[in-house]
Formats: structure tokens, sequence, C-alpha cells
């Protein structure tokens, strides 16, 4: 992806307004769909949408959750999503999920109204100095002053957006440039002046990687949303290295589907709620293979106790990345999709034998710990356990062989999603990872469904983060998105209350979920439909209700209000210290002071 | 200008940006956003048409938070070019300030005298006051402002430093 976009250069320029401009440079880029909120500084573009039919509008009910659709829908497609919001408040309200798009990778453009030109700086109404604030939200934004710069932004923004690690990128158009005529030309062939990033691996970082990871005798594959990011091509790849090498493999919760979850060789989730065997494998190895993750404080735990004898590969697409939090001995910079189809290339180039009675003992141990069977719970009274909820809401639809996607909010039912929900495609699982934001799954799943009308999607959320963007029911309605809401309903704020009771000595200070609406007639009152679940008998029933209906539901599924979600590594803890379920033996870390002030 | 403290070394970094609306609200966000320091930063168009600024920055940190300080300013999307002076090789460092002195008597003669021996050049005076000129690296100027302190020192304005390879090879080559 050397070049700035496809098409041929072309220099005559056709003279629009701005806005037909934005409107044409949308189109050009292969825009499809864009999730918007008008306001004064953006009429003109509205219309133009008016006008035209190349270009779908879907009217978001708040300005963030336009930019989490945006982000359901570049994670699910793989396309740049892209945003309309007005000046000042329509920009401000934005933030929230451009910074989350920035933490997750994410490729979003976001086109934000502005003051006309001659009173910028002026506190005119509805002012905000949009680029300023989301400098450091953003990948990279821009202020368009200059009609004849309007198209080339355009066209760059997709540029830097889509390529290298991908991000949000923001587009800030003065209301006089929009009215005002602009030359539109087509996006050229030439490379951008300064942002070129590399993308193919040097051949001796392969080479050097792929002689650690012959001779390893506890080697180990983790791999990280930069996979899902890279394309599908990457994930198969991924499939092939780790098959062909007959190594383990942990995804992080950005990585979940990268590779399959129903693999032998696929020993779950990594990190703080990941899974035992990961967990220790990872402290364990002699040799990790880091592909497309970022060693994240909520995978590594405490940094000076993280798999301390190993020796460590880390390949990302973005140079500072790597070496950032933990020293790595081979750093590859490149494409997750063009270092894995190296590495593939370099292991059958490479002579050496593996040592296959190492590797077979390095099994025997991942075994014993995976007979911890870490996610086991006991779904024993009436009361549904939320871990069975989701367990039951896999099982029915991949015995329906539904394509489901599933998006979450953030909490402790996000944890129990990525646990007991399995991926085995990319692009099927959307979360707020980096930034953690409550509101983000309800948005996302609408963004997803639009992008997948067929499809099944779900969002698993928490009756709290709910409500953070609940007003998205009404744009549910108004496309007729079937998008299913299935709340674990613990009538707790569940992970702040675990923390509460693992680390403040259980004074649950404001983490009880009070004056909760009715679920069901929140529901109906939005033209959707409410059902509850209480108790285990209701369970099944509600799940295959919920999806056979063809229009959105709020399921309310009532579940265990003081469920705690294990293993845990607290903060400020390694990897081998990490807390197991009440009744299953584990190595139980007290948590220290300076742990306590890590969140 | 490496010199090892605590595993501490300062960092003279050269960089090359577009020269754009907000390319410095950027590198000085970058530092500010993740807790570098900025020891000194100066910043001017370098190329014949202005489209090109060179923006030197003096920082300090460990090693790998001087790499991190690089590749983070490095992917921002205006950023040419990125080189850091104090391991790639021999280079110079330059700085300019403008010393204002104020006295009267032998203390005049005391200032020119010194002035002298550190190359600085008086660039206005009047019956009571000289503004002096100097170049120099920073431990030259703090050396010859400590001097003028006791003297009479009214005021100082310096650039910051600026630096530049030593040899025929450009920053770009
Ligand atoms: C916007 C935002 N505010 C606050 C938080 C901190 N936080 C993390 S989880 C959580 C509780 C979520 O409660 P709920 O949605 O009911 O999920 P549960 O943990 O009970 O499954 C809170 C307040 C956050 N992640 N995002
Ligand atoms: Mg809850």
């Amino acid at each position: 992806m050397s070049a700035a976009t496809q098409a041929p250069p072309s220099t005559e320029a056709l003279t629009l307004s701005g806005a037909e401009v934005v409107l044409r440079a949308l189109k050009d880029n292969g825009v499809e769909v864009i999730f918007g909120y008008p306001g004064g500084a953006v009429l003109p573009i509205y219309d133009s949408i008016f006008q035209q039919n190349a270009i779908r509008h879907i009217l978001v009910r708040h300005e963030q959750a336009a930019v989490h659709a945006a982000e359901g829908y570049a994670r699910s497609t793989g396309k740049v999503g892209v945003v309309l919001v007005t000046s000042g408040p329509g920009a401000t309200n934005a933030v929230t999920g451009l910074v989350d798009a920035l933490m997750d990778s994410i490729p979003v453009i976001c086109l934000t109204g502005q003051v006309p030109t001659h009173l910028i700086g002026n506190d005119a109404f509805q002012e905000a100095d949009t680029t300023g604030i989301t400098r450091p939200a953003t990948k990279h934004n821009y202020l368009v002053k200059k009609s004849e710069d309007l198209s080339r932004v355009m066209h760059e923004a997709f540029y830097v957006a889509k390529s290298g690690r991908p991000g949000p990128v923001v587009i800030d158009l003065p209301k006089d440039i929009l009215i005002n005529k602009a030359p539109y030309r087509e996006a050229t062939t030439q490379s951008h002046r300064s942002y070129r990033p590399r993308t193919e691996p040097d051949a001796k970082g392969i080479r050097e990687a792929v002689r650690l990871l012959k001779r390893a005798h506890r080697p180990i594959v983790y791999a990280g949303g930069g996979v899902i990011n890279a394309g599908p091509e990457a994930s198969r790849l991924l499939r092939e290295f780790v098959r062909m090498t007959g190594m383990p493999c942990t995804n992080t919760l950005m990585g979940l589907g990268a590779f399959p979850a129903e693999d032998p060789q696929f020993l779950g989730m990594l990190g703080m709620h990941g899974t035992y065997e990961a967990n220790l494998a990872m402290h364990g190895c002699d040799v990790m293979f880091n592909i497309g993750a970022r060693f994240d404080d909520r995978v590594t735990g405490r940094l000076n106790a993280f798999s301390p004898g190993s020796k460590k590969i880390h390949a990302d697409i973005d140079p500072s990345s790597i070496n950032k939090n933990v020293a790595v001995d081979v750093p590859i910079v490149g494409d997750a999709r063009a270092v894995l189809a190296a590495m593939i290339e370099a292991w059958k180039a490479d002579e050496a034998p593996q040592d296959k009675s190492a590797i077979a003992a390095w099994w025997r141990q991942i075994e014993g710990w995976r007979g911890k069977d870490c996610l086991a719970y006991r779904q024993e009274s009436k009361i549904i356990k939320p871990q069975h909820a989701v367990k039951r809401l896999y099982e029915i639809t991949r015995e329906l062989g539904r394509d489901t996607f599933i998006t979450t909010e953030v909490g402790q039912h996000q944890m129990w999603a990525a646990q007991y929900f399995g991926f085995d495609k990319p692009n099927r699982w959307m979360t707020s990872g980096g930034l953690g934001t409550m509101g983000y799954g309800l948005p996302a799943a609408m963004g997803v469904q639009i992008a997948h009308p067929d499809a099944l999607v779900i969002d698993i959320a928490g009756e709290a983060s709910i409500l953070m963007n609940i007003q998205e029911m009404g744009t549910l309605a108004q496309y007729r998105l079937p998008v299913k809401v299935f709340i674990l309903n613990n009538e707790y704020m569940g992970m702040v209350r675990q923390w509460q009771e693992l680390l403040h000595g259980g004074r649950y200070s404001e983490s009880y979920s009070a004056s909760l609406p009715d679920f069901v007639k929140l529901a109906e009152s939005f033209h959707a439909v409410g059902m509850r679940a209480e108790g285990i008998d209701d369970l099944d029933r509600v799940i295959r209700e919920m999806i056979a209906i063809d229009k959105p539901v709020i399921a309310d599924i009532c579940v265990a209000k003081d469920e705690n979600c294990f293993p845990m590594i607290p903060s400020g803890a390694a990897h081998n210290e990490m807390i197991l379920a009440p009744g299953q033996e584990g190595g139980v870390a007290g948590v220290t002071d300076e742990g306590k002030v890590l969140v | 200008m490496s010199d090892m403290k605590g595993g501490q070394r300062a960092a003279t970094i050269a960089v090359l940006v577009e020269n754009e609306a907000g390319v410095l609200a950027r590198v000085i966000g970058l530092f500010s956003g993740r807790g570098y320091n900025i020891d000194s930063l100066t910043v001017a168009p370098v190329d014949e048409t202005g489209q090109i600024s060179r923006i030197t920055v003096v920082t300090s940190g460990t090693d790998m938070v001087i790499e991190q300080i690089k590749a983070q300013l490095d992917r921002l999307v205006p950023v040419h070019k990125v080189s850091d002076l104090s391991i790639e090789g021999p280079h110079l460092t330059r700085e300019l300030a403008l010393i204002k002195v104020v006295g009267r008597g032998e203390n005049r003669m005391e200032v020119l005298r010194l002035a002298d021996a550190f190359r600085a050049r008086v660039v206005d005076a009047t019956t009571e006051s000289f503004v002096l000129e100097m170049t120099g690296n920073g431990d030259k100027i703090d050396a010859f402002v400590a001097l003028m302190r006791p003297i009479g020192l009214a005021e100082v304005s310096r650039t910051g430093a600026v630096a530049i390879a030593r040899g025929p090879k450009g920053i770009m080559e």
C-alpha cells in the first residue's frame, strides 16, 4: 500500500461546491454509507446528501454513537468507517469515539463542520477548536482553509486512516469551504509526501525469528488485533503457521477470531482475565512470537515479572509499539500478513529440525494447566450464572449455523463474552479494548448490522453500560436493524463491584445499579421487542425467541448478582500469580499498595 | 552531548517536517502527552520554498525512552525524517544568545574584557548598558551568563540549540 489511492492520476479539475466535492470524494473512495447527525455548520453537506443516491446516510441519535457505529462497520468489513457531525457540540460529542478508534487502531474518517474561516477564533456560535481538541484523539487531523486543498485532503485522509497502523482522521470543514466552489481532482497514485509506513518486513529479522522458533523447546505464538487489521488473509496465514509449527497460540482481547477458538492448539485469551493455560504458557515459554499485539498492561501484568525466561520476537506495523513496554530480542516492522507469509517461507527454507520431543513435553505441561479447567463454573440453582448465559448463547447460535457478530459493552459481561463465546473467524468480534468505553456495544452493533444486513448481530451488554447509548434503540427502529441486545443484568456495575470486593474491603461505593428501567417496556417504547429471562428455565427459550425475531430485541437476562470474573491476574501481579475461581486451587496473590495504584 | 547520568542520556534530535498548520503543536503535544522532557526546541523553515521546517529538540531519557521518542515522532503524518544526531556520529551544536548587562564605570570595562574572551559581540550600547550577542554551545553560554550575573545581568534571550552532523552527508541521505 505505497500509493495514496487507486485511481489513475488526473489533472483536469471539475468545479463543484465544496459539499459536492466532499460527497464525490467519499464515493470515489468506495464509501457507501455514512453515520451522522446534522447541524448548522454541515447543512450544505446535508443538502447535497439530499440530492444524490450514491451514499446512504444513517441518522444516529448521538454523535458518539456515530463514531462507534463507524467503528463497528469498519471492524466487521475491513473498510474505512465514515462519520459526519456538525461543529462545536457535534465535534466534542464525537471525541470519545475518536479516542476509542485511536486506541484500537480502527480506520475511521470523521468529517466535522466548522464555522466559516473568517469567524474562526472569534468564539462564534458553535465554534470549538476541533483540530486542537482532536489532535491527541486522532491519528491525524486537517482543517481545510482553502477550497483548492479540499479534494486532496479528502483523498489523503483515506490513505492515512487505513495505511500503516490504522486510526481515526478528522477533517474539519468550515462552512464557507462547503458552500464555495472548489476544484475536484481524483486521487493520484503519487505517494504521500511524508507518510510512507513500512509494510514489508526485513528478511534478516524474519530469518532470526525462525531460527529462534525452530530451536525453541517451549515456544508460543501471541497474536493480537494487528492480525485482524491486516485482513482475513493474515488470519489464514496465522492458522497455517501455527499448524505447521505445532506451537500453542493465544490471542489478545483484540485478536479473538484471528485464530479459531475450537482449534486444539488454541489456548484461549491471555491477560488479566485470560485462561490459566495461556498465561502460564506465556510465563514459562522460552521463545515468544508476538504478532500484531502491543504488550499492553492488561496482557503483561507486572512488567518485571513478565515471561522472565523467554526470548521475545515482536512483529508490528508500528515501530513505536516495539520496545515500548517490553524490551524484545528480535524486532520486526511490517504488516502482519506480509510477516506471516515471510515466516512461513523462511520456516520451510530453514533446514534445522524442530526438537519434537521437547515440543511434546511442552504440550504435556500445557495439558496439565488446561486440566485445571479454569473457566469451569457451576450452574447449580435456578439463578442464571452469567457465564452460562453466554455459553448457551454461543452454543445455540452455533447450532443454528447463523453467521454471528458479537459486540460488547464494558465490564464483567465483556470478559465473559471473551471467555465463553468462541470465534472461528476474524471480524466477528467488536469490543472496546484499549479505551474500555461503556456504551460502545449498541452503536457498534448498529454499524455491523448496516454492513451485514442478514447476519445475526448481538450486543452482549451490562445493565449499566447499555444506558450510556440507549438512545440508539431509536436508530435501530428507524432503519429496521434487527440487532439483539443481550443484557447480563446483575444490577451492579459488576466489574467495579468486583474490584471493590477484592481490593477495597467490600465497600461497594456507588456501584449498585439503582432505579433501573424496565428493559422490556423500554424496548417496547422504542418499537422493539422486550423479553426477560428470570431463571434458568427461561434462558434457552428467551435466547431462541430473541434470535428468531426479525426485529430489534432487548433480552433482559437476570443473572447472579455477586458473580466475579475469574481467572484474574490482579493489578500489579505476575502471570503465575493469578487468582482462580473459589473452589479451584491456585496461587492467590495479595494485592500490594503498589498494585492498587494501577487500574 | 551524550553524557550518561543514571541510565539517562541527553539526545539532540533533528526532525524534518512538512511546514503545515499545527505541526509544531503535534510535536510538542507528543512530548507533553507522553511525559517526555523538552530541554530546548527550535524551529524554522529550511528549504527554498518554505515547505519544510527543521525542528531541533534536545531531550533526555533512558535509551528505551529516547528510542520511543524517535519512533513516536517518526509516525506523525507530516514528519519526513527523524535523526538522532547524538548517536549518529560527530555533530555540531550551536545556540545564539542576546544578553543585556547594565552597569557603569569599571564594571563596563570588565564586561567588555570578558565579552572579548568569550567572543561575544556588542550589538547595542548605551551609557549604562550593553546588549551582547554570542553563539556557542549551551555550556559556554551558561558560563558567560554566570559571569555577567554579579556584574549586572539584566536579561537573557536564548534560541535553544540547533545542530547539524559533521561531514559531507545531508540529513535526507
Ligand atoms: C464511559 C465509562 N465510564 C466508566 C467506566 C468504568 N467502568 C468499567 S466497567 C464498569 C461497570 C459496568 O457495569 P455493567 O455495564 O453493568 O457491566 P458488568 O460489569 O456488571 O457486567 C464501569 C463503571 C468505563 N469503562 N467507561
Ligand atoms: Mg452489571
